[in-house]
């Protein structure tokens, strides 16, 4: 199902299927391109197919952006242990909903994704880790497994080309951490989600201390077409080093909040202003979160800029995980940042103390800030506090805590002196919810 | 214990889906799956999922305590969750939660007296472009007012 009208500006790569009827079925699928691309990548070396997805500059969708076909080169090439594709289908960052919709109305286009990813590291078996919360996912997945199967497109001899290749569906239960990929592995293992050193990294020894590619669902998403149309076709949608589309979700005081494909690159101020059909009665522009809760945010004056990870970077931002949230005038920031470290003070896994510590103290400077009680020189402390985090913690669930609240307090210092001397707060229209 | 046919036959499937040894990667889907059809994490499936998966039921337990849909104590028949997190708290989210606090006359993480509904303030739930956003139990509410919320806990009151 689709949740809101498309947009005309949309570029529809890995949504092009959507909307169409019975989409998620491999009939669907089939009629539409389904499957060409594997069929192409039998034909292709791994190292063709490798290849390949580096010329596309597809770089990760999950949050960091790490180019694809770098990271597939990286998975030894021979084992004596077998190698596993797992789909990061964890989904928590706060403002990201996409990789729902993907599963949703096109799971054969993800496991013809995983396939490849399969056929170009030399791997027979592919895990989905879905959230626990996303439950009716693993039964629209299952049953787009089933189908594959009983039509030769998985298991053994895959349309008698003799590639082999199995998928299951795992279920989280709860925690954003898990989305972490080394905390992933150890989810999918059975145990608390508590990410892992580094090295060795996940394509050494990941999954039951075997090789393990890590992919977000829209990133294996976009491989089929990479493939079938060329890398270079992907590439040139976007900007240098930044290939294709990205699903945007737009939320928050603007018209048209959904969830739109977009060309990477494509302007901030007209994904406001013209997909997403403006600011909502007609406010005015505070700021912006590009992509995800974890990203630095940025002012209004900022927002003219092209949304790709490069040019996101060189602003002090990330484009992260395509979350994009749109901030009104009458948004209180302190409030904001409260809310953000309380969500990472409740996620965090307590394995290190600078981020199990700091969230909780930030939480509560926050929180006594925003009730009025907090001092003048709590502001300046606030980010130094944030800042003693940075590069500090054991995985990067703490500079996630840490980044958009430098950036808080450092562009919006005013609302929090309007918060001093025990002043209520000026936006105030609601008690605080009480979330632990 | 004994359990459905329909949740002894995901049980089967799980043990099957990891590497060989290795049925302890089963213990999270096995509790939430065997949760969602007994209602909470009894000492008793504990045991028994431990059984199963072949490990320690303190390796069990540990993991209840890690992951925040596994819970200890029952939950209402209907659990209701409002998301506050950043996309729903710009669109009213947390006047949602209030309302249902008052709607069903409880607080967070509790349940009412007939064990008919229970409520939790939750982090993102993925629906951040259609906010506010509730589920119950695994279903999803998109762009949700106070006036829907009390027509579908209206609603979900006369089916009990
Ligand atoms: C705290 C934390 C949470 C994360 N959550 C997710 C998530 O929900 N989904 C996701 O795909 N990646 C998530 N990531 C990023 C993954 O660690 C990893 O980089 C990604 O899944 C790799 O896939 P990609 O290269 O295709 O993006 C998270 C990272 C951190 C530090
Ligand atoms: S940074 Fe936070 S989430 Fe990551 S290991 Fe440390 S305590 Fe756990
Ligand atoms: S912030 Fe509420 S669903 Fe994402």
């Amino acid at each position: 199902m689709l949740y809101n009208e498309p947009s005309p500006l949309e570029v529809k790569i890995v949504t092009k299927r959507f909307g169409l009827p019975n989409s998620a079925s491999l009939d669907t699928y089939l009629a539409n391109d389904g499957f060409k691309a594997f069929f192409k990548a039998i034909e292709m070396t791994p190292e063709q197919i490798i290849d390949e997805v580096k010329v596309s500059a597809l770089r990760g969708r999950g949050g960091a952006g790490f180019p694809a076909g770098l990271k597939w080169s990286f998975v030894p090439r021979t084992s004596p242990k077998p190698k596993y594709v797992i789909v990061n289908a964890d989904e928590s960052e706060p403002g990201t909903c996409k990789d729902r919709l993907l599963m949703e109305n096109d799971p054969q286009q993800l496991i013809e994704g995983i396939l490849i990813a399969g056929r170009a590291i030399d791997a027979h078996k592919g895990y989905i880790y879905i959230r626990g919360e996303y439950r009716y996912l693993i039964d629209v997945m299952d049953r787009a497994i089933a189908e594959a199967y009983s039509r030769g497109y998985l298991g053994k001899n895959i349309q008698g080309t003799g590639f082999d290749f199995d998928i299951y569906t795992h279920t989280g239960a709860g925690a954003y951490e898990c989305g972490e990929e080394t905390a992933l592995l150890d989810s999918i293992e059975g145990k608390r989600g508590i990410p892992r050193m580094k090295p060795p990294f996940p394509a050494v020894s990941g999954a039951w201390q075997s090789p393990t590619l890590l992919n977000n669902v829209e990133t294996l998403s976009a491989v089929p077409p990479i493939i079938r149309d060329g890398g270079a076709a992907f590439a040139a949608l976007g900007t240098p080093k930044n290939g294709g589309t990205r699903m945007v979700c737009l939320s928050g005081h603007i018209n048209k909040p959904g969830v739109y494909e977009l060309p990477v690159g494509f302007n901030l101020l007209r994904m406001i202003y013209e997909v997403g059909g403006g600011m909502r009665n007609g406010k005015k522009l505070k700021a912006v979160v590009p992509g995800g809760s974890s990203c630095p945010l940025l002012t209004a004056d900022e927002c003219d800029i092209a949304m790709d990870f490069d040019s996101l970077a060189k602003a002090k931002s990330m484009l992260g995980s395509g979350g994009t949230v749109i901030l009104d005038e009458n948004t209180c920031m302190v409030k904001f940042a409260l809310r953000i470290m309380k969500f990472y003070a409740h996620e965090s896994c307590g394995w290190c103390i600078p981020c199990r510590e700091g969230t909780t103290w930030l939480k509560k400077m926050l929180q006594r800030m925003h009730d009025g009680g907090g001092q003048k020189s709590d502001i300046p402390l606030i980010g130094e506090l944030s800042k003693n985090m940075l590069g500090r913690t054991f995985c990067a669930l703490g500079d996630a805590a840490a980044m958009p609240t430098i950036s808080i307090v450092e562009k919006f210092p005013e609302d929090f002196e309007a918060h001093l001397n025990g002043h209520p707060c000026p936006y105030e229209h609601s008690h605080e919810a009480v979330l632990v | 214990m004994t359990f459905s046919p329909e949740l002894e036959a995901k049980f089967a499937k799980l043990l099957e889906t990891y590497p060989p040894g290795r049925t302890r990667s089963a213990v999270i889907p096995m509790l939430l799956f065997a949760q969602d059809e007994v209602g909470h994490i009894s000492n008793e499936l504990i045991e028994e999922v431990a059984k199963r998966c072949k490990v320690t039921p303190l390796q069990v337990d540990e993991v209840v305590g890690y992951y925040s849909m596994l819970h200890r104590k029952p939950m209402g028949k209907y659990h209701v969750q409002v998301c506050t997190n950043i996309s729903c708290l710009l669109t009213g989210g947390e006047e949602l939660y209030h309302h249902a606090e008052k709607t069903l006359g409880i607080g967070n993480k509790e349940v009412t007296a007939d064990g008919q509904f229970s409520l939790e303030e939750v982090e993102c739930i993925g629906a951040c472009s259609w906010a506010p956003a509730v589920q119950i139990n695994y279903e999803f509410h998109h762009q949700v007012t106070a006036e829907r919320l009390d027509q579908l806990v209206g609603e979900l009151r006369k089916r009990q």
